[in-house]
């Protein structure tokens, strides 16, 4: 029982891991960057949700309709202002322009809301599932966190393999320049992409302080890149790698604290990530690399 | 020769640069010229030059992104400190200058045995995946970092893992680190320290192993056809830079009196990528004004209080934006291609 | 330098065993190459099958074929870039297989690109210089330390450089930045850069693409008399016919991965199923 009240616990997080690891996954699909900002967008969400629930008095979902909004609005305006830009120049400058912009928020947090923790408010109103007569207790906020993965997954997949929006970033994301000529607006679809990566980072925001209610300025920056490893683990890239790569990760570092070491959780995590990629050096689901000769 | 003699006026004017601050900056401390603050950064910018220019090393020189530099950093600080403490407190050994050459040395072996051991595998991936990994290494070594008690009883060291009960002076303490450090590192010693990063440095770049390190970089598989094993000279660069990494951490460790294991955290990491970057990739004489420069910026910003790490998010920004801006690069470029045209002109009528 | 050796013209082929041809003067000598039933399938599409080909020690040999027949494949295939999933390689009489390329590299085999790979940050004088690498003898501690051995080496390397160079008369272009050459500079830095391994077999693919006529006649001439110099084999893929039917002695014809003809120019320019591949079929009346 134990054991399977941890593993639910590790698919809760995984989930969490993974909608955070969709945002990388897809920002990189499509922009070849690193976005280490984003790992700060979903702390920005969170802190929105906070301050509509808390001093605004906002009911739970249009906290999260606000937060949603905020975090979308925020990301189209970062990938115009600091990366658009740099369309041209090395990867190297992307990911450090990325860097600044995470210090920009993570600052700006702490000017607008303080270095002290905020305790987030229970937002959901789910009740805790007692299974096995008592001997499993099931929070709500697991629950709604392992339904809201799976329904934005499914949400995801279909746009992507169905609407046109969708089948355009598969192309973009192919290859840019080809995507272009047959008449696609790269810069849509781009902006459209981190808009769509900010939005469920909201979503992980809120679910993740939800879990863990304990609100920071640096509170984005561990799971976030713990997200980025996970989608790195799936296969960076692909959507259903990052899925599956952000629950086992989350499943192993659950498992792991519980059962080998609580100091060394985050050890064991990364260990996996790297045992992981040197048997398949493109993650789990990344297309091997052939290089044209 | 027209290169040749531009190298060598650069690493003259690198090296003339380094001793010629050291003199000033020596001058000003004896004479009390320079704020106190200022006078306590000068060993750590010492360690965040040396760890720049070797990082350069792997990522202008090598061409690979690494992000766990810090961990390196943080395997030469704790061995630093572990056998200066252990030389003090087993075998009285007093002679400070000894004992930081000693600990500086051990630091950068220790760093290099953990180089070759993380460079087997890492340096088989490529790119963004070779940089998630090294970043995977750099949080399992401060994680593991933080499980590991030393201590010393009369000639023997006690170690311990996770379990902290063990008899003797602690030298690590797990999650606290390294407390009562009797600090013996000297502004001289990381001035020598610099010296010498410059002469490995620039000198193997300089040589045919510098020179296939950056074929390989340029285009691996033309320099696999010619011949150039590639792992071995990724490996070297790796190994390099982990070594100097690792002397500028027990330089940086034996410089406080406390020290944790979290100090060395991924943002470490990042803060020496972005002296690399600001610097100019690959040039060894920017990573050293930058690592200097940016290390002071943030103390010189203090009387902005809680803005000054906002402003120095959007100065780091501000200065991506502008440096790979269309039109500054299209200006500076105009002036390179007027320069190379000539170049080109005068090599075919030569 | 030895005795130049007479241009195809009066190269007498000669028939060699297994159904290939070298020049009169190579019989006798452990053929540079020898293939066996090489081919590579990617994903059940067979991109070269059954490619047989022996090379003489000193002949110039030319591979061609119409786009997509194969050709850069099968440089890939005996450079090691792929590892052929049937046949051998043999260099020298060596069986290269499971070899790395900086391993066949070392058995005396260098090459050319199409899409030119020159280590574009890097001068001209250091791209031959990497071509010498493995005739350096000191070790990394040397260098550092520039010990006296360091300096000698180097000042040698410095003049190989130089003297290769001047193969193309481009002594003066030394200390240019490789990736602001020229295209047609930057192909022939490319043959230097191969020729500063000591090959005995040199793979030039496409070395006159992108080049006017003028210069392509120059490369011609060059090639002779890069075979005549160092007296080692070069086998070509190129589309330009002036220069395959100048310069080759065998020249042998690829088709969807397969030798569809091999034998001297003549022999290829008359070939109905050369003409065919190229041309297509006369419809029939």
């Amino acid at each position: 029982m134990v054991f399977l009240s941890n593993l639910v616990n590790g698919i809760s997080l995984g989930s969490i891991y993974a909608i955070i690891a969709l945002g990388y996954t897809m920002v990189y699909g499509i922009a070849k960057m690193l976005n280490f900002a984003h790992g700060d967008i979903i702390m920005v969400g969170a802190y929105i949700a906070y301050c509509a629930a808390q001093y605004w008095g906002f009911p739970p979902i249009l906290s999260l309709v606000v937060a949603m909004a905020v975090c979308t609005i925020l990301g189209i305006t970062i990938e115009k202002l600091a990366y658009k830009p740099l369309r041209q120049a090395t990867s190297l400058a992307v990911l450090i322009t990325a860097i600044g912009m995470s210090y920009l928020l993570q600052n700006l947090a702490l000017l607008i809301w303080g270095a002290n923790p905020k305790v987030f408010p229970a937002m959901i109103g789910v009740d805790t599932l007692t299974l096995f007569s008592g001997q499993l207790a099931i929070r709500g906020a697991t629950i709604v966190t392992i339904v809201a993965n799976i329904i934005i997954m499914i949400v995801l997949t279909l746009f992507t393999s169905r609407t046109k929006l969708g089948k355009a970033m598969r192309c973009v994301s192919e290859d840019r320049g080809a995507a272009e000529l047959m008449g696609i607006n790269v810069n849509t679809t781009i902006s459209l992409t981190f808009a769509i990566g900010s939005c469920l980072a909201a979503v992980a925001g809120l679910l993740l302080c939800s879990s863990y209610p304990m609100l920071m300025p640096t509170t984005g920056s561990m799971p976030g890149i713990k997200a980025f490893t996970a989608a790195v683990f799936g296969g960076i890239g692909s959507i259903p790698g990052a899925m599956i790569g952000g629950i086992l990760l989350g499943v192993i570092e659950i498992l792991g604290k519980a059962y080998i070491s609580t100091e060394l959780g985050d050890a064991i995590v990364f260990a996996v990530l790297i045992i992981v990629l040197l048997v398949r050096p493109t993650g789990l689901l990344g297309k091997p690399m052939r290089e044209k000769v | 020769m027209k290169s040749k003699r531009n190298k060598l006026i650069y690493n003259l004017v690198t090296f003339g640069l380094v001793i010629a601050a050291y003199l000033v900056l020596s001058y000003m401390v004896q004479n009390k010229l320079i704020s106190r603050s200022l006078r306590g950064q000068l060993i750590p910018i010492c360690s965040w030059i040396v760890m720049a220019v070797s990082l350069n090393l792997v990522v202008g020189i090598s061409g690979e992104l690494c992000l766990g530099h810090a961990g390196f950093m943080s395997i030469g600080a704790f061995s630093g400190i572990l056998i200066s403490g252990y030389l003090l407190n087993a075998f009285q050994f007093e002679n400070a200058e000894l004992r930081l050459l000693i600990a500086i040395v051990f630091g950068g072996i220790m760093a290099g045995i953990l180089g070759v051991l993380i460079g087997i595998p890492v340096l088989r991936l490529r790119g963004d995946y070779l940089a998630i990994v090294t970043l995977a290494f750099g949080e399992i070594i401060k994680n593991v970092m933080n499980c590991i008690y030393v201590s010393v009883e009369g000639r023997h060291l006690n170690f311990s893992f996770i379990n902290n009960e063990i008899e003797g002076v602690r030298l690590l303490n797990g999650p606290n680190g390294a407390v009562a450090v009797k600090t013996i590192s000297t502004f001289t010693a990381g001035f020598l320290l610099i010296l010498f990063t410059l002469i490995v440095v620039l000198n193997l770049i300089n040589s045919h192993t510098g020179r296939a390190i950056m074929a390989i970089r340029d285009n691996r598989i033309a320099a696999e056809s010619m011949g150039v094993p590639v792992t071995r000279y990724k490996m070297i660069a790796f190994v390099t830079s982990a070594v100097l990494a690792g002397m500028a951490g027990a330089l940086y460790g034996l410089n406080m009196a406390t020290l944790v294991p979290t100090k060395f955290s991924f943002n470490e990491s990042i803060n020496v990528l972005v002296f690399v970057v600001l610097g100019g990739i690959g040039n060894t004489l920017g990573s050293i004004i930058s690592a200097t420069a940016l290390t002071i910026l943030p103390e010189k910003l203090r009387f902005l209080q809680s803005y000054r790490m906002l402003v120095y998010a959007v100065v780091l920004i501000v200065v991506m934006l502008l440096t790979n801006n269309a039109l500054v690069k299209s200006f500076v470029s105009n002036l390179t291609a007027r320069l190379r045209k000539n170049q080109y002109k005068e090599g075919l009528s030569a | 330098m030895s005795e130049p050796i007479k241009r195809r013209a009066g190269t007498k082929m000669v028939p060699y065993p297994s159904q290939s041809i070298v020049p009169e003067r190579d019989l006798g000598k452990q053929p540079v190459l020898e293939t066996r039933h090489l081919g590579i399938e990617f994903g059940g599409l067979k991109a070269v099958d059954d490619f047989n080909l022996i090379i003489g020690r000193t002949e110039i040999a030319g591979l061609i074929g119409p786009n997509g027949a194969g050709k850069t494949t099968v440089f890939n295939l005996l450079t090691k870039v792929y590892e052929p999933t049937h046949g051998t390689v043999l260099i020298n009489g060596r069986d290269t297989k499971g070899l790395s390329i900086t391993q066949a590299s070392h058995l005396g085999i260098a090459r050319t690109f199409q899409n030119i790979r020159l280590f574009n940050q890097m001068t001209v004088e250091e791209n031959v210089r990497i071509g010498l690498h493995n005739q350096i003898k000191y070790d990394m501690f040397t260098g550092i330390l520039r010990l006296p051995r360091y300096w000698k080496q180097e000042r040698r390397q410095h003049q190989q450089a130089l003297d290769l160079l001047s193969i193309f008369d481009m002594q003066g272009l030394a200390d240019v930045q490789a990736g602001s050459l020229p295209y047609g500079a930057q192909r022939r830095l490319e043959i230097v850069r191969a020729l500063a391994t000591n090959p005995c077999l040199l793979l030039l693919d496409e070395p006159a693409a992108g080049m006017n006529p003028h210069e392509t006649e120059e490369l011609m001439e060059n090639i002779a008399k890069i075979r005549d110099q160092f007296q080692i084999a070069i086998l070509l893929i190129e589309h330009d016919m002036s220069l395959v039917m100048g310069v080759c002695e065998g020249i042998c014809v690829l088709n969807f991965g397969k030798i569809i003809a091999k034998g001297t120019a003549d022999e290829i320019q008359n070939n109905p199923v050369v003409i065919e591949a190229y041309l297509g079929k006369r419809k029939e009346n």
